[in-house]
């Protein structure tokens, strides 16, 4: 059942990553980011009831399933609306420019996106896989995504598109996290994500300084410091 | 056995012949509908198709054979790639083992000669939208080819009968997202082929932002009529495909299942006039990035499905 | 007792948050710098414990690093006050509270046994040191913290998924998924190597980044030559370690699965790569904290390499993250004194610091012969011991070469540094910046101690020490009991 759930929606986030490459509007970017983040925060109960079911053979009891709403609802509102929220204000603040350039065009970084979604994949068969995981996506699609956010965090000139690469590539380890539901306990989750969080905040904060420095905060400007 | 064969065989040819023009009209009137107007009559093209056979060609004396070449083969390649196109459960009366690549190559074949036939009148107008429309080829094969190559490893076959045909159901059942995915893929491929907007618009009448029409300006009478036609039937080709892709279902009465197809074709024809309707075209340059990225999208679809174990 | 090396710099840095005062907050820093060295005085006097179901606990590893960074930090809050006094036009209350957190997050670093929550204590280092790169809010900063804070989270980012390759190996292994230390290593020998191996080159990726090993290491000279020396201190001698233990707790795996070939081989590449980079780039740089900060990437270089060699040259890493931290407080503070002088820390305005500044002079010139490896001070011992591990063991080519690179890299510093310390006293005065900061007790002290330090090491290694590397080393060769 989980796996039904499970597989479409990451099939979406990966379709996201691709349009997160395209795209370079940078409100559509912050939009598709979260929406990828929110999307994922949704898959995490869903994970956690379809792998630790498997084990326990029963219902989830009264405690448990609490504490999991509510770190879902966490994750969901941070990835999904805090850090999205925090990102346009800081854009709106900044006055930057609203499209995001990259250094080596719109279509290479979408070929390499591909190329490296096809690796991981491929990658990924060649790692041995667990048994009792029904889903075989999980591991290449959090791969495909680190790629990908890697690849936004190298190709974008601007600030704001290399914060949203770390995001993204954020995102991808906490698909691989799905998998780990019982290693990673709920308070090194939330731990995990307020990092994440306090991340992008302090890199917000340098973010406005940037601005303020340098017209139109890109890291083309940060060039000053070099051998 | 041999009876009903035949007899879907001539209904699939005769399908082909007619039924096309009904689509153009069907799409003209959803967007007239969307527009708030009444629209013109859904037989319309079939009344504009009579009206240009009437008339006389008139061809330039610049031009060579090739020009005269161009409206007969894009209609004699659309019309042989309808034939190894299954409609429905209907099998395609011309079909063997990797017609598949005879599929690909006749369409382009086709657009091959009417670019040439562009070429050959020797207006920049025409060589332009000729260069425009062999870059968007060039983009839009690919898509084709990966979606083509999904299905071939649903169904281990390269014969489209078979990769149009029942291997799909079972396809739906164990790997629906890279259907899923070449089905929309596909989706932009016929927006592009077909010259819909938002990649091009059969209604401009500006020549610098054409793609196909201007291809085509100086084609009169029955050659136009011709090309008209062949268009109608490579958009009812691609129309068919997306049907069979996304309507795998039988329902045993084969009557049934012709309506069925029928009804399904009308309503991708709507579909692409609501596109039409509420969608701007692109700009020039953002096409490539689209069908770029409907080329990776596809690409993606394959390596999900190879991915299955 | 143990969670209090983490609580109480934590308090430490909510008091110096919501403290009013601009002049006496910095004095929270040596109080807290104080109260932490007894605390963990203490800790280290019990025997090994576990708190809070084994996530958190004192091993022989966990002793040398949570003493050590105790004893620097505690030496580097020392000159905090009087350097703050210099510095009042700017405000000081994110630099103590940050400077606190560190020390939070680095003590939580050294104690935590699971890979997840080590992993959170290490990206919250970066996140606390960030705003201290910054203190100086000039663009030249800014750019550094920017480097500073994407690299070093992305870096980070890498390690958290080698860790989960760590956890998923167990899964697949048929065991339940984990990530507390102890527990992976005790069912190592059962993880399908491919997945180690996947994991091992991300988490040396990952921590590697924080180290700052080549080719990684791109954000240190820029960090380092725009933060207070004080904060280039604190990064070069207590945070570099704290990642480097972290490299410690895979190694210790790799080893108990029997897989540490692979390991090793990584190891002694990323050295004499990192030690390569350093002596090439130090060689022209016109920077003195810059220069310092390649240097760090260089120390960086040989604690792994020591660590990839094995056996003796093991026990030489361990020794020597001790003996280069405290040299680097030494340089880095000596530095920014001489950077005070002048206002400016580019070499070529940089003339006669013997005579203008002596004792601050004198002591960079010392702990320049000192961490170079010339006899008599600590780093010499600790490298001749790795030096001697690598010839020991067989690893002819890589000793010659670590032995090559060392002195390219002597001859880098120097070239530089010894330009810097002659000449005549008047040349710089008047450049833009420069003020009328002369040596003073309260900033030269911190450093005399760090160079006494290094000093008695070099002749003489205090049976603590050895032993707590010893167990350190042995710790690390076999499977923790319950």
């Amino acid at each position: 059942m989980s796996n039904l759930l499970l597989d479409p929606g990451l099939v979406i986030a990966l379709l996201l990553n691709f349009y997160i490459l395209t795209v370079t509007s940078l409100k559509e970017v912050i939009y598709a980011v979260a929406l990828q983040g929110a999307l994922l925060g949704l898959l995490y109960p869903v994970a956690h009831t379809g792998f630790s079911m498997a084990d326990r053979a029963g219902s989830l009891d009264a405690v448990t399933g609490v504490r999991l709403l509510g770190l879902t609802v966490a994750i969901v509102a941070i990835k999904g609306w805090l850090i999205p929220r925090f990102l346009l204000r800081a854009m709106r603040v900044a006055d930057v420019r609203s499209s995001l350039t990259s250094t080596i065009g719109v279509i290479p970084p979408l070929l390499m996106g591909g190329i490296g979604t096809a690796l991981a994949i491929v990658f990924a068969r060649s790692l041995p896989m667990a048994e009792q995981h029904v889903s075989h996506l999980p591991i290449p699609a959090a791969l495909a995504t680190a790629v990908c956010g890697f690849l936004v965090l190298c190709t974008r000139r601007e600030a704001l598109g290399q914060v949203l690469g770390y995001i993204v590539l954020e995102n991808g380890i906490f698909i691989f996290g799905l998998l780990l539901i019982e290693a990673v306990p709920i308070m090194v989750e939330l731990g995990i994500v307020l990092d994440l969080f306090v991340g992008v905040f302090v890199m917000g904060i340098i973010f406005n300084h940037v601005s303020r420095a340098f017209p139109e905060a890109s890291v083309e400007h940060l060039s000053n410091l070099k051998e | 056995m041999f009876d009903s064969l035949s007899i879907h065989s001539v209904l699939h040819v005769l399908t082909v012949l007619l039924f096309p023009p009904l689509l153009l009209g069907v799409i003209n009137r959803t967007k007239a509908m969307f527009g708030g107007r009444r629209g013109r009559p859904l037989l319309q093209t079939y009344f504009d198709l009579a009206k240009l056979l009437r008339k006389e060609s008139v061809f330039s004396e610049t031009t060579t054979w090739v020009f005269r070449f161009g409206p007969v083969v894009g209609l004699a390649t659309a019309l042989v790639a309808a034939m190894v196109v299954p409609l429905g459960h209907a099998s395609a009366p011309l079909a063997f083992n990797g017609d598949v690549i005879l599929f690909a190559y006749v369409l382009s074949l086709g657009r091959f000669f009417t670019m040439t036939a562009a070429l050959d009148t020797g207006s920049a107008f025409e060589g332009m939208g000729a260069a425009r429309e062999a870059t968007f080829a060039c983009l839009a094969e690919p898509v084709l080819f990966l979606g083509l190559l999904v299905l071939s490893r649903i169904s281990s076959s390269l014969e489209m009968n078979a990769l149009l045909g029942d291997a799909v159901a079972r396809g739906w059942h164990a790997s629906a997202a890279p259907l899923l995915l070449v089905a929309v893929c596909w989706f932009v491929v016929l927006l592009v082929e077909n010259c819909r907007i938002p990649f091009d618009d059969p209604n401009t009448h500006l020549e610098l932002t054409m793609i196909h029409e201007v291809m085509v300006l100086d084609h009169s009478g029955p050659a136009f009529g011709m090309i008209i036609y062949g268009a109608a039937i490579k958009l009812f080709v691609f129309v068919a495909m997306i049907v069979n892709l996304v309507l795998p279902f039988r329902t045993g009465n084969s009557l049934l299942d012709w309506i069925v197809f029928l009804l399904g074709t009308l309503f991708v024809a709507v579909l692409v006039g609501t596109v039409e309707s509420v969608m701007a075209r692109l700009k020039m340059a953002e096409i490539p990035k689209l069908l770029i990225g409907a080329g990776v999208v596809s690409l993606f679809a394959v390596i999900l499905l190879l991915s299955y174990p | 007792m143990m969670l209090l090396l983490f609580l109480l710099p934590l308090a430490a840095a909510g008091l110096a948050f919501v403290m009013p005062s601009n002049r006496w907050r910095p004095w929270v820093l040596p109080v807290t710098g104080l109260a932490h060295m007894v605390v963990a005085g203490w800790v280290l006097a019990q025997g090994d414990q576990w708190a809070l179901d084994r996530w958190i606990a004192v091993d022989p590893l966990s002793r040398l690093f949570i003493g050590f960074i105790s004893v620097l930090f505690f030496v580097c809050s020392l000159y905090a006050p009087a350097y703050l006094r210099l510095r009042t036009e700017r405000d000081n209350r994110v630099l103590c509270g940050c400077l606190l957190l560190a020390l939070a997050m680095m003590s939580l670093v050294t104690l935590a046994h699971h890979l997840g929550l080590m992993w959170v204590a290490m990206e919250a280092t970066t996140l606390a040191t960030a705003p201290c790169i910054y203190f100086n809010h000039n663009p030249r900063s800014l750019e550094a913290t920017w480097k500073y804070l994407v690299i070093g989270s992305v870096g980070i980012a890498l390690a958290l998924l080698g860790s989960f390759f760590l956890a998923y190996s167990m899964v697949q292994a048929g065991s339940e998924s984990t990530l507390l230390v102890d527990e992976l290593v005790r069912q190592s020998h059962k993880l399908s190597p491919s997945w180690l191996h996947a994991a091992f080159v991300l988490l040396l990726i990952g921590y590697g980044t924080k180290m700052g090993l080549a080719p990684m290491h791109t954000w240190k000279p820029d960090a380092y030559g725009e933060a207070p020396g004080l904060v280039g201190a604190l990064l070069a001698g207590g945070l570099t370690s704290c990642a480097f233990l972290c490299v410690l707790r895979f190694y210790h795996l790799a080893h108990i699965a029997h897989d540490d070939q692979y390991l090793h081989g990584m190891l002694i590449f990323m050295g004499l790569l990192s030690m390569g980079a350093a002596a090439l780039f130090m060689s022209n740089q016109r920077d003195i904290k810059r220069l310092l900060a390649y240097s760090s990437v260089e120390h960086m270089g040989m604690l792994v390499f020591g660590m990839g060699v094995g056996g003796a040259a093991a026990a030489g890493s361990l020794l020597h993250v001790v003996h280069n931290g405290l040299c680097k407080a030494a340089l880095f503070l000596a530095a920014a004194n001489i950077h005070r002088a002048y206002g400016t820390s580019a070499a070529d305005q940089i003339q006669g610091v013997l005579k203008r500044v002596p004792w601050s002079g004198w002591l960079m010139l010392i702990s320049f012969f000192a961490i170079t490896g010339s006899p008599l001070f600590g780093p010499f011992v600790s490298e001749y011991q790795i030096l001697c591990g690598a010839f020991a063991t067989g690893h002819a080519v890589s000793g010659a070469l670590f032995f090559v690179l060392l002195l390219l890299v002597f001859w880098g510093i120097g070239n530089t540094l010894i330009r810097c310390s002659l000449g005549p006293a008047e040349s710089g005065e008047h450049a833009a910046g420069a003020n009328e900061y002369r040596d003073n007790l309260p900033m030269v002290i911190p450093v005399v101690i760090c160079v006494l330090l290094v000093f008695v090491l070099g002749v003489y290694t205090p049976p603590f020490l050895s032993t707590g590397v010893a167990n350190a080393l042995q710790f690390l060769q076999q499977i923790p009991d319950r």
